[in-house]
């Protein structure tokens, strides 16, 4: 209930005098997630009651003071920092990319559609070689529950079904398409009044879409939408924190599409019938929150929220942490606390699969990194090749370079640039040979703590690396191994430059969860 | 561009692909920097005797790494400060009475310094692995079997090239034989105490007479975050409340914590020695426990033990328990409930 409702029973000029009000973490935690309202003790005034909305609208220092209320009639929300406990601050390096347009990337001659671009189940050709497809068919159905299909991302013929490499050095079954360059669509179910779909319709026309989480797990979006009975959600957050460094998608799609992202929101506020809808971003990216207000202007059930620039910030339990105070539980998802994460790239493709039934054929994909001559935000389609991508930007600067698929943190370094680009590349970052970290030859542990300091999970990483250096793979469960989400925060800091997550990662495949 | 293509080549590792610039010797020069400020008050007091034995052990160490790890067919990392390190601490807590020639006594700090580097540091695996403060054990040791030459404190001059050796007790020591009517009469009582022991202008070993100039390269490891309070304010906290009740003479809460805060080793020890990262435990909760540990210890030595000092003990016993400490006392995982922590 908001103070200038009728009915409320908070006189407003009592509410927006309050200037300062003390708020523990702890309490805002009980208050963002369980109350609707609540009474605080101001101090000064006398004990005054703050609904939910207020709450949100005000900012949270991290000193736990609570300064300035919004007054709703100026839509200006102070910049402050929701947060959690942990992380680093690496270089951002986003000023590369960040002043350039999404601009469409030139048409593929050919195209390498891999079949399995998603977590889950690898799609079944439904082409076969010589077959005429357009663009938006789809071309690969379903092989199994959590799954998505694809489509073809040009109109054309197929030349080929066989295994390519993927970005990750796997060889992967695909479904390669010659582009005649004519660019006709199939035909696509087009839906004005989207809004006036049911849940469910809208939730098939998301998974005939094969639309997945676009951050980068690419993990089947309609799934995400089909929560157990037992779990109810209440909050869709939709993450526009964008914690890696370098990339700038999210940014870009912000400041380009705010509209569309947030009737993505109001699609999935919908499917999953909640009220509660958020948007955090990074605030380092002042301009898109400003854009995203003026978007969700009138929305009086979505809220932006400005977070602390800190990585990883964009990661799912991190980042609902920051912005309703919830904690995953410990080997849990989001469902587990009522809440659905999704990416603002992720929401726009919603957007348009409900409104102009397109399927997940293109994303924007950063090509940037000091070692590319004309870093750019490019509308890229599925199955280009990324040597294509690089080409048009320029190309490397350097015979020597590294080229990494995502971001610095988390990707993958490519060992090939034929590989195509899939539903989950977020980015093609090119690294030139002086900022390339060498595997070099690595120190023992001084147990410094850094690690331990800027672990999001709480997780003690110095004992996980040291124990899965020793091959004690099964002692390093107890110090909740797979509690880790391979953020590389340990690694980044770690003066001794020890691999722990590449340590992590060996010691989870050798034992069972 | 085919061609171009053929002559690039792709470097190829797991991620993150960045990395801060943090290296573990840019810490132990940074902490050896710290030292600066005693070091430089160790000289002034104790002139080029104190100069002649920290430069002896710091090569000591060096040597003795780098035969080490050459004995062992290990590459040597000498260059990455941690040797040098331990040789200046081990010098910074011998007396500067020991670069005596007749009696001869120049083996002990070289002895030390093999106790150090290679009994305590590389037989125990090495950077990293060592249980015990390398140059407290180091220290340890001679004192077990020098005890003589390890209690003769010269008296400070101003003078840097005196080479005359004027003797006299500690603070600590005159505290715990004459008492503290004693202690103030020596120093013109508590203004002029108090003086001494900040500055340093008393006997003692060479690094841990001036208490300010600890505290500055004390606050600059908290500043660089090279260190957290959690140690030294729980070390200290703990001696000066222990000395505040049990110091006294005349009954409970009669004692002086400022005498007991500021003199012997405990400004060294407890910002320089405890908060080693290798022989201390990772965790704040833990290094909380460990801090009021060797607290408690030092005064415990200081009031009832045999020696006037117990900084060097304590620090040593409760290494023993620093792995213990990290195992009990674990981190908050995140979302994990303590119901299910079990």
């Amino acid at each position: 209930m908001r103070p200038d409702e009728p009915g409320c029973q908070t006189p407003p000029d009592l509410v927006y005098s309050l200037v300062i009000l003390s708020v523990s973490r702890r309490l805002r935690g009980e208050l963002l997630g369980v109350k609707d309202e609540t009474v605080l003790n101001t101090g000064f005034s006398g004990k005054v009651k703050l609904s939910l909305d207020i709450l949100l609208d005000g900012v949270l220092l991290n000193n736990g003071l609570f300064l300035g209320l919004r007054d709703p009639k100026e839509e200006i929300v102070k910049m402050g920092t929701a947060t959690f406990k942990g992380g680093i601050h690496p270089p951002d390096k986003k000023e590369l990319s960040a002043h350039s347009p999404i601009t469409e990337a030139k048409a593929p001659k050919i195209v390498v559609i891999p079949l399995s671009q998603h977590a889950g189940a690898p799609c079944k050709p439904v082409v076969s070689i010589g077959q005429e497809v357009k663009k938006g068919e789809m071309i690969g159905e379903p092989g199994g529950f959590v799954s998505a299909p694809v489509h073809s991302s040009v109109s054309g013929k197929v030349v080929a079904i066989g295994e390519f490499q993927n970005a990750m050095g796997r060889m992967v079954n695909c479904i390669v398409i010659e582009n005649d360059m004519k660019d006709e669509w199939t035909a696509l179910k087009d839906s004005p009044d989207y809004m006036g779909l049911s849940a469910d319709e809208l939730k098939e026309k998301i998974k005939a879409a094969g639309i997945v989480g676009l951050g980068g797990a690419a993990f089947p979006t309609a799934v995400k939408l089909s929560p157990p009975k037992e779990k109810p959600i209440d909050a869709v957050v939709i993450n526009g924190a964008e914690c890696e460094p370098y990339l700038t998608a999210d940014y870009r799609l912000m400041l380009e599409k705010p509209k569309e992202i947030v009737e993505g929101l109001k699609i999935l506020m919908k499917v999953l019938n909640v009220q509660k809808g958020l948007i955090g971003i990074e605030n380092n990216k002042p301009d898109a929150v400003a854009r995203m207000l003026e978007a969700t202007a009138g929305e009086a059930n979505i809220k932006v929220l400005p977070l602390e620039v800190k990585y990883p910030q964009g990661a799912e339990k991190m980042l609902i942490k920051a912005v309703l105070g919830r904690e995953v539980p410990s080997r849990g998802l989001p469902m587990d606390v009522g809440v659905v994460v999704q990416n603002v790239g992720t929401a726009l493709s919603i957007y348009e699969a409900a409104r102009f039934g397109k399927p997940l054929i293109e994303r924007v994909v950063t090509v940037t990194g000091e070692g590319i001559r004309e870093p750019k935000n490019l509308m890229a389609r599925v199955g280009t090749k990324i040597s294509e991508l690089v080409e048009e930007c320029g190309g490397l600067k350097d015979e020597v370079a590294k080229v990494i698929a995502g971001g610095p943190m988390m990707g993958f370094a490519l060992s090939s640039l034929d590989v195509p680009v899939t539903k989950g590349t977020s980015g093609i970052l090119v690294l030139p040979e002086e900022g390339i970290v060498h595997a070099e030859a690595f120190g023992p542990c001084i147990r410094c703590g850094r690690c331990i300091d800027v672990c999001p999970m709480g997780l003690m990483p110095s004992m996980l690396s040291l124990l899965a250096e020793k091959g004690h793979y099964e002692d390093a469960k107890e110090y909740n191994l797979f509690d880790c989400f391979e953020c590389g925060s340990c690694t980044f800091v770690c003066p001794s430059k020890r691999p722990i997550v590449q340590l992590v990662r060996v010691a989870k495949s050798m034992v069972k969860p | 561009m085919e061609a171009t293509r053929k002559e690039q080549q792709l470097v190829v590792s797991v991620s993150p692909h960045v990395k801060s610039d943090e290296t573990t010797s840019r810490i132990m020069w940074t902490v050896s920097l710290a030292l600066l400020p005693a070091m430089i008050s160790g000289l002034y007091f104790f002139g080029l005797k104190a100069l002649f034995v920290t430069v002896l052990c710091i090569l000591s160490c060096l040597v003795f790494e780098h035969l080490y790890l050459k004995f062992v067919d290990k590459q040597s990392v000498v260059s990455d400060g941690s040797a040098f390190l331990t040789g200046l601490l081990v010098g910074m807590n011998l007396p500067a009475s020991l670069w005596s020639f007749s009696p001869f006594t120049v083996h002990i700090p070289i002895i030390a310094s093999f106790i150090a580097i290679v009994i305590t540091k590389q037989l125990f695996g090495g950077l990293g692995f060592n249980i015990f403060n390398p140059a407290l054990m180091g220290r340890a040791f001679i004192l077990i079997c020098w005890p003589r030459p390890m209690t003769i404190w010269l008296q400070p001059t101003s003078s840097f090239l005196a080479l005359d050796a004027k003797t006299t007790a500690t603070p600590l020591g005159i505290l715990k034989e004459d008492g503290m009517t004693k202690l103030l009469q020596v120093f013109g009582g508590q203004s002029g105490l108090y003086h001494h022991l900040l500055t340093g202008n008393i006997a003692g070993s060479i690094g841990e007479t001036s208490a300010i100039a600890l505290l500055i390269g004390g606050l600059f490891l908290l500043y660089k975050r090279y260190i957290t309070w959690h140690i030294p304010v729980s070390f200290l906290g703990t001696v000066a409340v222990l000395a505040w009740i049990f110091g006294g003479k005349e009954g409970f809460f009669t004692g002086n914590p400022v005498i007991h805060l500021l003199s012997g080793g405990l400004m060294l020890g407890a910002w320089f020695m405890a908060t080693d990262y290798v022989t201390s435990p990772s965790m704040k909760k833990g290094q909380i426990i460990f801090g009021i540990g060797c607290g408690c210890l030092t005064m415990l030595i200081r009031l009832k033990g045999g020696f006037p000092e117990g900084v060097m003990f304590a620090i040593l016993l409760m290494n023993c328990f620093a792995p213990l400490l990290d195992r009990r006392v674990k981190s908050k995982v995140f979302g994990l409930r303590k119901e299910a922590a079990k």
